[in-house]
């Protein structure tokens, strides 16, 4: 695993000649693309790979989420805190992913603890800002309203606020998704897998049809993830139209 | 290079800034790296993204293009794209700058096009009125009065390259990422020494471009920018 940390960087002076003494021609003369390699290594290659890209994308969205979920309110209910919050945030989301992950591993070492912690990292400045926009843009009317039936401030939250802030909120999610699935791929530098670690591996030996097949699975992943989150935005919000963030 | 076991920590850092000033020659010249791979492609991204989204704008056309165009390409994968692009060209220099020309090109083209096809329709009736041909209106309404909502484009997409050049390493591409990714030869503070001025790299892009966008734009347009907007992170996550 360690060897991963060393990795040899590509250089400029060509393609590395791929070899590979067994399969077919189209393999062993690295050709475009080779659906035969491609669909033979499928369940044992790609299929784990974009099983783990998905649980490491699922599971920073959903600690992410509750994380600035809680910080959200916190700056909501007190306006001192949206400063720091922000600021925290924000300096966490410029850290570049290479190294992030790499740092994390004298703590953590490479193991998916490390990955997360970085993927976590980067959803909450996009979360909490949506999440404090959403809350915050709730009309006065409403509020006033539901002082005036008598609503606790803790039912208001839950019944009026968080409702109406809804559409934000998706829209956060959709864009903390989408931008963990990026960052996924670079993950794989630190052995964690998903669908980075064919890439790397096509950086090390060469091999096209493995850049190709890495790179489109999880542009697919993205795109389909894209659409779902805008089909679910508009069904948990059938009254607000989609508002892009 | 000596151990550096600790991890984060201050140290860590101050020994990120010692490595940068003991080696500065080799951090300017993975610097220099990384703008030449950065600039060719915002280039290259301008030339085709400027263009055909103030063409739109103008004709007001193609709006379901121009505007999903950003919203497909803040979902792509960096990586993936770059390996996509490997994959097809080989690994070197233009091949990478190509994949990141298709991250940087749909910001500045949906916001070209926003911004053109948003310009207030009574100053192009005004500007028609007074008898101005088509180009006229363009160059002399239509761009001026857009220039500070394009350049927001431009800006985001500029400082995604910016950051996104340090996965280039990975595929050949050279700059700072080299620095970044040989922890086994810089240790940790090769690491940071490369993270901070990326980082660094990304804000001073940032700050050029609001600078020659204020330049830019029309005096009577001017405004200052509210606190909100500059809590607004300028770095996109790679």
């Amino acid at each position: 695993m360690l060897a991963q940390l060393a990795l040899p960087i590509a250089q400029g002076g060509g393609p590395v000649i791929p070899t590979f003494n067994r399969g077919s021609d189209c393999v062993r003369e690295n050709r475009q693309f080779c659906w035969d390699w491609f669909s033979s290594h499928w369940s044992s290659t790609f299929q784990p790979r974009l099983i783990e890209h998905i649980e490491l994308t699922a599971i920073a969205v959903g600690i992410g989420f509750v994380i600035a979920f809680v910080a959200a309110l916190a700056a909501y209910r007190w306006d001192w805190a949206v400063n720091p919050a922000t600021a925290v945030f924000a300096l966490l989301y410029t850290i570049p992913s290479l190294a992030f992950f790499q740092l994390m591993v004298p703590f953590t070492g490479l193991t998916r603890l490390s990955a997360e912690i970085a993927l976590v990292s980067y959803t909450l400045l996009i979360l909490f800002r949506n999440m404090l926009t959403g809350l915050r843009e709730v009309p006065p009317d409403a509020l006033e309203a539901a002082q005036a039936m008598g609503l606790t401030r803790r039912q208001t939250l839950w019944r009026v606020e968080l409702p109406l802030a809804l559409p934000a909120i998706m829209a956060g999610i959709r864009i903390a998704t989408v931008t963990t699935i990026s960052l996924a791929t670079v993950a794989a530098f630190i052995g964690v897998g998903g669908l980075g670690e064919p890439i790397f591996n096509a950086i090390q030996d060469g091999f096209k049809t493995q850049f190709i097949a890495a790179g489109v699975l999880a542009v697919l992943l993205a795109l389909v993830t894209d659409a779902l989150l805008v089909v679910l935005q508009r069904v948990l919000s059938p009254w607000a139209r989609t508002r892009a963030a | 290079m000596g151990a550096y076991e600790g991890g984060l920590s201050m140290h860590s850092i101050i020994d990120a800034f010692q490595f940068i000033g003991d080696n500065l020659h080799f951090m300017l010249t993975k610097t220099l790296e990384h703008l030449a791979l950065s600039g060719a492609a915002i280039a290259v991204a301008l030339v085709i993204a400027i263009p055909l989204g103030v063409t739109l704008g103008h004709l007001h056309k193609g709006s379901f293009l121009a505007i999903n165009a950003s919203n497909i390409g803040r979902a792509l994968p960096s990586l993936a794209i770059i390996s996509i692009g490997i994959g097809i060209l080989g690994i070197g220099f233009i091949n990478v700058m190509v994949a990141m020309v298709v991250l940087a090109v749909p910001p500045m083209l949906t916001n070209a096009y926003v911004a053109v096809d948003g310009v207030d329709p009574d100053a192009v009736e005004a500007a028609r009125a007074v008898g101005m041909s088509p180009g006229q209106v363009l160059w002399t309404v239509e761009i001026p009065l857009a220039v500070p909502l394009m350049f927001a484009g431009i800006r985001t997409g500029a400082v995604y390259v910016v950051a996104t050049a340090t996965l280039a390493a990975i595929a050949g591409g050279g700059g700072l990422g080299d620095v970044i990714v040989n922890q086994a030869s810089y240790g940790t503070a090769g690491v940071i020494a490369g993270a901070l001025m990326v980082t660094a790299l990304a804000f001073l892009v940032e700050g050029l471009f609001a600078v020659i966008q204020r330049l830019l734009t029309p005096r009577a347009l001017r405004h200052e920018e509210g606190p909100a907007e500059l809590l607004a992170p300028v770095v996109e996550a790679t």
